[in-house]
């Protein structure tokens, strides 16, 4: 049952925040941080009373708890959760950032006030039933509803931009880009369950049975494609990645870390835990093909980086550079690359949410995203730009950040697959230094626009940000506890990889 | 009286409840004239016709002469008729009570159109096929024009009849060609018959004239030029008839004459009927994109769902009638849900000259700051139509994907995915609109006391219904499946 609360709080927490905004404005904020930090707690419990490490035997999943019940028993599909060490931490980080997004919108969010934590609440829902679902009808069911608390998160109290590109518009961008490649995704399911009924004579959405669905080589390259297309726009993938610096622009601050810190790994998880497993031997003989691409989206995002004018699409733009590693990393295949791809995760969520997070409190104090307007403010801010400089750091991977162990490993991992790849891809770190150092000196550095200083950052802003500090340093001192805990999820998709490998190898 | 006559008398007790219940008001119009107590009279004949079809379902199915049927499948769609029957009624009483001409005799027409309905789902013979549909259609021109006095109304009336006349042309016409090669009308004779004369040019020619006829009513394209504009202008409890009962009634006695009679396996037939349904989804979908019009998006949005029920029909196999029924239910639910909310906010009925309704979409924005639950139903009609989870709308979607899917039509499929994406567009733009928090231009709102009346209780009823069967689909899938099993 403790899966099935995980998933609930959150939504319940929602309920009561909306009802709550009768109470005055404070009501919802707490109610919901304190429904993030149960959750939270609730996690980080399972994490202390779970041992992770245990390497699975053979390629059969090893789930650290499971639960179960009848749903729709006409399609054979169930309400099936399960936890292994990767859905744990994905969740866990869920939770933090969770509560980031709360904290980070006390004061930005001030009408409707109920609703909007109704809807960030359930976006995390959502989120946490993804990572939590391996019955693929209902992992779809959370996939494709996270986006509707997230469309009104950036349709109502989002920004409109610069340059006539309305908060709506970028919401709606967001949502047909992500329902429409969803749709693909359950074309792709529903392929999958019918073969899988041809096969065997029963329908059922379960992970554990399509496994095994023996596939024939076209179906099983244009079902893997269903997959990886809906998953390439949520991470994204360069040619599909149209939404996002829309959606990241207009956002309010929490959406933004939400997007950033968590829904891109959702896509990321689903490669790792459906794409890969179900389709090995497709995904094999698509390595090259996602590579590539994330060769390109390194490059394009980080050179389109360089050029942003307005800081919270810069920002975006070096998602999809380091969403680029990512991506290279999963398809390597190799334990090591693919650790470093959990560990990446992990460190971007916090680097990216933390970059946001700053450019939210800029806007505060600025109102404006535009970087042409800003400048000299290393003097004017006290505190904040000290914090900037530390996250964008960690954004070009300085050693000592988690960003360093994540984009190493990977690297490292994929060098014996694809040494040319990774050879070109270490070019893209000297962009990120470029444009992170771009982000300081056009920010903080060069002559200041005015004299006049601005307030310096009060003690729930300095907590917020000095806790993200402490955890990019601490995984990037000491990343072990991470490593240890995803080990065994890892090893899993590591295997299947190996055997595909070794099956296509053979065939040759 | 024979066993045989009894059972059959007892099968068709729906019908002539319903009938008698006209009868029952048309008199008790002529003894006094109450509102109150027609809108009532007809509400108990058409709760008496739903419970005597719940309980003929004990009899199992029964042939009442060559002419009807009733049948599981036959009691699934009586089922569906009748409840959007009762919901338009409620919804009536409300928006009826500003209108100062007669009110009585629109409940005479809704029960005799019910009945037209009743009899269309039960039809095993193109003579109660016509006759259902004339039944069905006629009492609706009075429904569309019933508040005569605005133009909007008035031309809607006008324009359904014009529509109704031509696809009652088209229906007679295929009929008598039909009649001519093989001699028959009742539609398994008509299979029969169809199989061994192959593709005679008069037999295709009947059919297809049958098809355009019936596809007139669908408002499938070529044939949907009618839609949004009798969409926008009827009075709202008639167009919620009209995209329900009529609409299922007429889908359902389709879906029939495919099992029996249209079943023509050849390769190209099932070819144009595909693309059909494709260009049906497409335009649907692309027209109603830049309106500004509430009921005339939900007319576009209309057309496109009834291109991806065609989907079940073009591939009239394996899932295709569960997927029909399942899909039918949830449109029946989701549209009352979306015209209700319509119909509530344009009630009472306010005398315009053009177009009474709150129908423009700036009628609505904000609406969520003013009537929050009003406006729950209202998003959760616009998820339910987009087909996103969690809604009764998703399993529709889920089933017509696949049945597309399992048949490896994958153009459909591709159409459904097309549309849907287009769709999207607009649905979320009805649903943005009622959160903005700038003040409308012409604000219209439901009386306060929405939630405490029939129509209200309905709606909300309705959207409660749509959330829980996207959230456990199970007792709906298992109804439908059983009946389309059997």
């Amino acid at each position: 049952m403790t899966l099935v609360w995980l998933i609930l709080i959150p939504f319940i927490g929602g309920l009561l925040c909306w009802q709550a905004e009768r109470f005055g404005d404070q009501a919802p904020r707490w109610i919901a941080l304190a429904t993030m930090l149960l959750e939270l707690a609730m996690v980080l419990a399972l994490w202390a009373g779970t041992d992770f490490s245990l390497p699975a035997t053979g390629a059969e999943n090893a789930w650290a708890l499971e639960w179960q019940a009848d749903w729709i028993p006409r399609f054979g599909i169930q309400v099936h959760l399960a936890l292994d060490g990767l859905s744990l931490i994905m969740i866990a980080l869920t939770g933090l950032l969770g509560a980031m997004a709360v904290i980070c919108s006390w004061r930005e969010i001030v009408r409707r006030v109920g609703f909007f934590h109704l809807n960030l609440l359930w976006i995390l829902g959502g989120v946490v039933g993804v990572f939590l679902a391996i019955d693929l009808f209902l992992f779809f069911l959370f996939w494709e509803m996270m986006l509707v608390p997230m469309y009104f998160l950036i349709a109502l109290w989002g920004h409109s931009g610069s340059k006539g590109s309305s908060r709506i518009g970028a919401a709606t961008k967001f949502f047909i880009y992500t329902q429409a490649s969803g749709l693909l995704m359950l074309i792709a399911i529903l392929g999958l369950v019918f073969v899988h009924h041809a096969a065997t004579g029963e329908y059922t959405f379960a992970y554990a049975d399509l496994l095994d669905t023996p596939l024939d080589e076209t179906t099983a390259w244009w079902l893997m494609l269903g997959f990886f297309v809906a998953f390439a726009v949520k991470l994204p993938v360069v040619p599909l990645h149209g939404w996002l610096p829309d959606a990241h622009a207009q956002a309010p601050t929490a959406g933004s870390v939400d997007l950033a810190g968590i829904l891109l790994k959702t896509a990321a998880y689903g490669m790792l835990r459906f794409a890969l497993p179900l389709f090995p031997e497709a995904s094999q003989a698509f390595a090259p093909v996602a590579m590539t691409l994330g060769l390109i989206g390194i490059f394009y995002g980080a050179i389109l980086a360089c050029g942003q004018q307005d800081l919270k699409r810069l920002i975006a733009y070096t998602s999809i550079s380091h969403m680029g590693f990512v991506l290279i990393g999963i398809y390597a295949g190799t334990e090591l690359a693919l650790q470093g791809v959990v560990a990446l995760m992990v460190a971007h969520a916090f680097s990216a949410a933390g970059l946001f997070i700053l450019s939210g409190q800029l806007y505060e104090r600025l109102h404006t995203r535009d970087m042409r307007q800003m400048g000299g403010l290393w003097g004017r801010i006290r505190g904040l730009p000290g914090f900037a400089l530390c996250f964008v750091a960690a954004s070009l991977g300085l050693p000592g950040t988690a960003n360093f162990v994540g984009e190493f490993m990977v690297m490292f991992g994929t060098f014996g697959v694809a040494p040319w790849i990774v050879a070109i891809a270490s070019l893209g770190l000297i962009l990120a230094a470029i444009y992170s150092l771009f982000i300081m000196q056009r920010v903080y550095y060069g002559p200041p626009a005015e004299e006049t200083s601005f307030g310096g950052l009060d003690r729930r802003e300095t907590v917020l940000l000095f806790g993200i500090v402490a955890l990019v340093v601490l995984f990037g001192v000491y990343p072990q506890p991470l490593l240890e805990t995803s080990a065994g999820a890892m090893q899993i998709v590591q295997h299947t990889v190996e055997r595909a490998g070794a099956m296509t190898g053979g065939a040759q | 009286m024979s066993h045989s006559a009894t059972l059959a008398l007892l099968a068709i007790s729906p019908l002539i409840l319903v009938s008698l219940t006209v009868i029952v008001v048309m008199l008790s119009i002529a003894w006094r004239r109450n509102h109150t107590l027609s809108a009532t009279l007809t509400a108990i004949g058409l709760n008496a016709a739903l419970l005597a079809l719940l309980f003929g379902w004990t009899l199992g199915p029964v042939d009442v002469t060559g002419l009807l049927v009733v049948d599981d499948l036959s009691r699934f769609g009586g089922v569906l008729v009748l409840m959007s029957t009762l919901a338009c009624l409620t919804l009536a009483h409300h928006y009826l009570e500003g209108y100062d001409g007669p009110r009585d005799e629109f409940y005479l027409l809704l029960s005799s159109a019910a009945a037209g309905g009743l009899v269309l789902v039960s039809a095993r013979h193109m003579a109660t096929l016509f006759f259902g549909i004339e039944l069905l259609s006629m009492p609706l021109f009075g429904m569309l024009a019933y508040t005569f006095r605005d133009r909007g109304a008035l031309e809607s009336g006008i324009k359904y009849m014009v529509l109704s006349a031509a696809a009652t042309a088209f229906l007679l016409f295929g009929m008598a060609l039909l009649y001519a090669v093989t001699g028959t009308l009742a539609f398994d004779e008509l299979g029969a018959a169809l199989a061994t004369y192959g593709s005679d040019a008069w037999l295709l020619a009947g059919a297809g004239m049958l098809l355009v006829g019936l596809a007139f009513k669908l408002s499938i394209v070529p044939f949907h030029l009618w839609t949004p504009d009798v969409y926008q202008g009827g009075p709202g409890p008639a167009t919620t008839f009209l995209a329900t009962a009529s609409k299922v009634a007429v889908f359902l006695v389709l879906l029939r004459l495919f099992q029996s009679a249209l079943a023509l396996h050849e390769g190209w037939w099932s070819d144009l009927l595909g693309f059909i349904a494709l260009i049906t989804m497409l335009v649907g979908n692309l027209l109603a994109l830049t309106q500004n019009d509430l009921k005339r998006l939900l007319g576009y949005s209309s057309i496109a769902h009834f291109g991806y029920l065609l989907v079940a029909l073009v591939v009239n196999d394996g899932l295709a009638v569960e997927t029909v029924g399942v899909y039918l239910v949830t449109y029946v639910l989701t549209t009352l849900g979306a015209f209700g909310v319509v119909t509530l906010v344009s009630s009472p009925y306010i005398a315009t000259g053009g177009t009474a309704d709150a129908s423009p979409l700036h009628h609505y924005r904000g609406l969520f700051w003013r009537r929050p639950y009003l406006t729950a139903v209202m998003t959760v009609s616009m998820l339910s139509l987009a087909g996103i989870p969690f809604t009764a709308g998703f399993i529709g979607k889920f089933y017509i994907v696949a049945v597309g899917v399992e048949a490896h039509r994958w153009w459909l499929v591709g159409g459904v995915v097309v549309g849907s994406a287009i769709g999207l567009y607009y649905y979320l733009r009805v649903m943005v609109t009622l959160f903005l928090h700038e003040p409308g231009m012409q604000r219209r709102d439901a009386t306060h006391d929405w939630a405490e009346r029939a129509g209200g209780m309905v709606v909300l009823g309705v959207a409660t219904l749509v959330i829980l069967l996207g959230l456990y689909p199970t007792p709906m899938i298992d109804w439908v499946h059983w009946v389309a099993g059997s």
